[in-house]
């Protein structure tokens, strides 16, 4: 974002008002993102099924393991808020880039078989690993992660090995095909499951931020962190990818570089959160759209705003559904299409 | 098109074969002869009534009484295999509330059916009272019925006057994680069974068969007791006690007071009630029953 990007060295006129304006609304924009995903992070632990006493949960003379207060606010809430607002931010983001490099409004981050992949694994883990033990690692999420991982990579090699350079048809195709193979698969193996195990399985696809600790997040931290490094790379080049591979090429974007980079960012960002969190639905769509609604195409403000907006709205979900029907909970998949739906609907028709 | 042509070939199928099997015994009363159960808990219910020898076929899940090992296994719940059933020539069909159309599918060709619903320990002696009716073994229905409630009489005298541990029900759980948990809630037969061992739920106040807890959920309800229902003995008991630990302000948690039960007779609202009440009780209140028992253990293992 420093300096002159193609874009703006590509317009011949009065290069640095522009970007000073530009400069300037980026920075308002991300201040009030970040302001709303900073007090729905800050709200949420202090809001729950039960009440908490904060002064109790933050007095150190009571030992942690007698302290209802603060196991609930750092055993139970915090972890889930921090999860949230990782998976939604990443979720979001991925959003994005898909929608971009697939030059699709329609793209999800699970588009392209990534969730099925994660599904299949963590279906496999749950009906036939039984209590398999894997050091500090939960299986389950290694399982789906592995899954994703290995859907993202099967995606990749087929769009890649036509021989051209990877296109998004190919891509879009590929992945399509994927989901609708590694579904069958998943109704397949629950076919043949035991009843409990059916029912655990398909609780895990409702998704559930409800992690039980710190020790999932830094699993996955260092992945998402990553995904995120990458992003930082891309909104120039996918501004101008956006329009057509071969008025990116022309301007001096490495279009083959941007795809690869876009790809394994993406997928990895959404194997993270799906292996975090189960496949959250809705987030991957709707937020983007619902930012460009409000800040425009230009993907410099659109991505990091969506991963702010992602943060706050899936934090927000999660809220709704841990105390709406407390002490029975809504499954947090179910809530973002409950809420993003409507609001994204009504957006919709507001603008048009 | 096809359920239609599957009706009607069941229909010409189930005219001729009843035809003959009236021929070849005339003996017992027609409508009794020939049960199918596709409900576990109803099958246990026929054996323990003295008509498991009129039992032709039982669903997939069935492993009790050891009897149904050698009997056919026609499906289940999702998938019922209505010819293998219709091939049985059955008189009664046992099924779930939840297999309507099979139900009627099966009554189109003539066979009667029960509709076997889960609910309270009454619903299950509701079932074992009309399925000794449909059998005609009514006077030995009644007999079970009042020897379980007799058993749960006194298993409710042996504990009373006891402290009533306020107790998380678990009966579900993904393995090795505080993922995926299912406890009793307010109502259903092992909210009842759990009622008569002597524990209070803490989910008594949710009107349903289970509820999914959130950690927040269980940290708050603060459960003094934990008894774990399992349908198979899990494979590293001790870590399943475990994992826990995490939530260390559940007095339970810290008290040790967890108990990992398994067994499928725990989880089946039929005959064996009583037995699975007795090792809930036993969990509970260990010096209730001799005193001999460790405080905090596995009191039965996999029977």
């Amino acid at each position: 974002m420093t300096g002159g990007t193609p874009a703006e060295s590509a317009s011949p006129v009065a290069a640095p008002r522009p970007s000073t304006l530009a400069r300037a609304r980026l920075a308002t924009t991300l201040l009030a993102f970040g302001l709303l995903t900073l007090v729905t992070c800050l709200l949420a632990p202090l809001v729950g099924s039960s009440h908490v006493s904060l002064a109790r949960a933050f007095d150190p003379s009571i030992p942690f393991a007698d302290n209802v207060d603060a196991q609930i606010f750092f055993v139970a809430r915090l972890p889930r808020v921090i999860a949230g607002a990782l998976v939604g931010a990443a979720l979001a983001s991925a959003g994005v880039v898909f929608q971009a490099i697939l030059r699709n409004p329609l793209a999800t981050p699970f588009t392209l078989g990534v969730s099925a992949g994660a599904s299949l694994g963590a279906m496999l883990m749950i009906i036939l690993g039984g209590a398999l033990s894997l050091g500090p690692w939960s299986p389950v999420p290694l399982a789906s992660f592995a899954g994703a991982a290995g859907a993202a990579a099967l995606v990749y090699w087929l769009a890649s090995s036509t021989g051209r350079p990877m296109s998004g048809a190919v891509l879009l195709l590929a992945g399509v095909t994927l989901n609708a193979f590694f579904s069958a698969l998943i109704l397949f193996v629950q076919y043949l499951a035991d009843f409990a195990e059916v029912y655990r399985a398909a609780r895990w696809l409702m998704g559930d931020l409800d992690v039980g600790g710190f020790g999932p997040i830094v699993a996955s931290l260092p992945l998402v962190l990553v995904a995120f490094g990458l992003f930082a790379l891309l909104p120039a080049s996918l501004n101008l990818l956006s329009v057509s591979d071969e008025s990116a090429a022309a301007r001096g974007v490495d279009v083959v570089r941007t795809h690869r980079v876009a790809f394994v960012s993406a997928s990895l960002a959404t194997s993270a959160a799906v292996s975090l969190a189960g496949p959250i639905g809705f987030i991957g769509i709707v937020v983007p759209h619902l930012v460009r609604l409000l800040v425009g195409v230009d993907h410099r403000i659109v991505l990091p705003a969506s991963a702010l907006f992602g943060a706050a709205f899936l934090v927000a979900c999660d809220l709704a559904a841990r105390t709406v029907l407390a002490p029975v909970e809504i499954p947090v998949g179910v809530v973002t299409a409950l809420l993003g739906g409507p609001f994204f609907l009504w957006l919709l028709v507001r603008q048009a | 098109m096809a359920a239609r042509q599957t009706g009607l070939i069941a229909v010409l199928t189930l005219a001729l074969l009843s035809a003959c099997s009236q021929a070849v015994q005339p003996g017992a009363p027609a409508a009794t002869r020939r049960l199918v159960s596709l409900v576990p808990a109803a099958t246990e219910m026929l054996f323990a009534i003295g008509a498991g020898s009129q039992v032709v076929g039982v669903s997939s899940y069935d492993r009790f009484p050891p009897e149904v090992s050698s009997l056919p296994r026609v499906g289940a719940l999702l998938d019922p295999d209505t010819e293998r059933v219709l091939s049985l020539r059955p008189t009664l069909v046992i099924v779930y509330a939840s297999q309507g159309e099979q139900a009627a599918r099966f009554e189109a060709a003539g066979i009667r059916t029960y509709t076997f619903k889960h609910g309270g320990i009454s619903a299950a002696f509701n079932a074992m009272r009309d399925l000794g009716r449909a059998t005609g073994h009514e006077a030995e229905a009644m007999a079970a019925i009042e020897r379980v409630t007799e058993q749960l009489n006194a298993i409710r005298r042996r504990v009373s006057g006891r402290p009533r541990p306020r107790t998380l029900l678990v009966i579900g759980r993904q393995p090795g994680t505080l993922q995926g948990i299912y406890a009793s809630g307010g109502t259903g037969f092992l909210h009842e069974m759990l009622e008569i061992a002597g524990g209070v739920n803490v989910f008594a106040d949710v009107e349903r068969e289970s509820v999914q807890p959130s950690h927040e959920t269980l940290l708050a309800r603060a459960p003094e007791a934990i008894v774990e229902l399992q349908a198979q003995a899990s494979a590293d008991e001790g870590l399943e006690r475990r994992v826990w630990l995490p939530l260390a302000s559940i007095p339970a948690v810290r008290t040790g007071r967890i108990a990992v039960l398994s067994g499928e007779y725990l989880v089946v609202a039929g005959p064996r009630l009583a037995q699975g009440t007795e090792a809930l009780a036993r969990a509970l209140h260990p010096g209730a029953f001799g005193g001999e028992e460790p405080p905090v253990s596995a009191t039965a293992s996999s029977r």
